[in-house]
């Protein structure tokens, strides 16, 4: 669903192996990025390209396989059949998504057990976003619009990413995700349309909502140390502040037609530069979520370590399965 | 934590409808073929996008090595008379 681009704990922008790296070599890389040519896995690319990618796509990874449990939470609860069938056909669509991006990162040279490991020792980062609670079926509703909006905001932008096995997932990914934003806010409309106690669901679900949504999109653009780098080597395309300020402006009108408020009494529209402007994102917040201190990082952990522990019989009995049929094949 | 190697890899080709070729989509971790097959349904097929697929295990795919890509493929670069409209024909001629 997305990712942060966040520095991992101890991580660095350039290895130290980059210093040996070929100046032609590199400068050929560079030539080929400014002229639009997608990089494929087996091509040259510094080390440092190599290790953004491979953060940045295994972050974005583990935030579809992590963003999977807030909304399971609501299978079992979902109002009606047909909400139900809507809601196990995206959080299955969000394991797919999980399924591509693991597939475009193992491209780079990581293998998949030590992509699920970084994740479940919790090595590894995903979105802060996941680690609040869906205490509501609102927050279903909220999160496919508000949630899986800020998600298409930053990926569109992905799909022309300069490594061809990641924008070729992100082309895939993007075609799903805006079923899983309309379903979202055909939940918020409903509720909207409803009786007195569902308007004050969906609106205690935007409360709860807004912030950490503005939030996924990182940092802002004076604290992010990775920006530049991944601007001049198209793995970004536009920059945390610049996503953030457009799915403002795209939300705000979609709030108001549900007849509800954004919790920002500062939020107001901007005239002469043509946008909103919105009040200050609490930072503090966010760094203490991104620490493990979120409302539900340790439910999050656990629950998939959880499952990965109770998958494990089935997967060695594949492999069982999968070694005497093989063993069969080849005595006949 | 990580208890056993991965199952291997499979790359995954579908036919979208009849009549269109195999294309390749991506790939999947299965212990053995039948496994990718059911994998890939469920990771590649979830809105009608096939009526066919292939697995091939990834590492039995021999690829070309972009490095060499320059001795493999410039031979075709300057042999235009390859193509039909390397060929001025009068306009009085027709069906040709």
């Amino acid at each position: 669903m997305y990712t942060q681009g966040l520095l991992e704990p101890g991580g660095k922008a350039t290895p130290a192996g980059a210093a040996v790296e070929d100046e032609a070599q590199l400068r050929r890389f560079q030539e080929r990025i400014d002229a639009e040519e997608k990089i494929e896995p087996k091509d040259w690319m510094p080390d440092a390209y190599r290790q953004t990618l491979i953060r940045q796509i295994s972050q974005h990874a583990h935030s579809e396989i992590v963003g999977m449990l807030p909304e399971g939470n609501w299978i079992t609860r979902a109002p009606t059949l047909l909400r139900k069938s809507i809601l196990v056909a995206k959080v299955q669509d969000e394991g797919g998504h999980g399924a591509y991006l693991y597939s475009a990162a193992e491209t780079l040279g990581i293998s998949r057990a030590e992509l699920i490991d970084q994740l479940l020792t919790g090595k590894a980062k995903y979105s802060s976003i996941f680690n609040y609670p869906t205490l509501s079926w609102a927050d279903v509703g909220a999160i496919g619009w508000l949630v899986d909006g800020a998600a298409i905001m930053n990926q569109i932008p992905l799909c022309r990413c300069s490594y061809g096995p990641y924008a070729r997932a992100m082309v895939r990914v993007c075609k799903e995700e805006s079923f899983h934003q309309r379903q979202g806010y055909d939940i918020m409309l409903q509720l909207a349309r409803g009786s007195a106690a569902q308007r004050r669901m969906a609106q205690d679900a935007l409360n709860r909502w807004w912030w950490p949504s503005l939030m996924m999109f990182g940092p802002p653009d004076g604290a992010s140390q990775h920006t530049a780098l991944s601007v001049r080597w198209k793995i970004k395309r536009f920059t945390n502040d610049e996503l953030r300020q457009k799915f403002v402006d795209f939300t705000v009108p979609q709030a108001k037609f549900l007849g509800i408020a954004v919790p920002d009494p500062l939020l107001c529209w901007d005239e002469a530069a043509g946008q909103h402007r919105f009040g200050d994102i609490d930072w503090r917040e966010f760094h203490e979520v991104l620490k493990g201190n979120g409302p539900c990082n340790r439910e999050r952990l656990a629950e998939r370590r959880a499952a990965h522990d109770a998958g494990r019989w089935v997967r060695e009995a594949a492999a069982a399965h999968a070694a005497k049929h093989a063993a069969r094949a080849a005595a006949a | 934590m990580s208890e056993t190697a991965d199952w291997p890899l499979y790359e995954i080709f579908i036919r979208a409808r009849g009549g269109l070729d195999h294309k390749h989509v991506g790939s999947v971790h299965a212990a053995d073929a039948t496994m990718a097959v059911e994998h890939a349904r469920d990771v590649y097929t979830r809105r009608l996008e096939g009526v066919s697929i292939w697995v091939v295990r990834s590492s039995d795919i021999v690829a070309s090595d972009p490095a060499e890509s320059d001795a493999l493929f410039e031979p075709a670069r300057d042999k235009i008379y390859r193509h039909p409209t390397f060929y001025d024909i009068p306009k009085e001629v027709e069906t040709l």
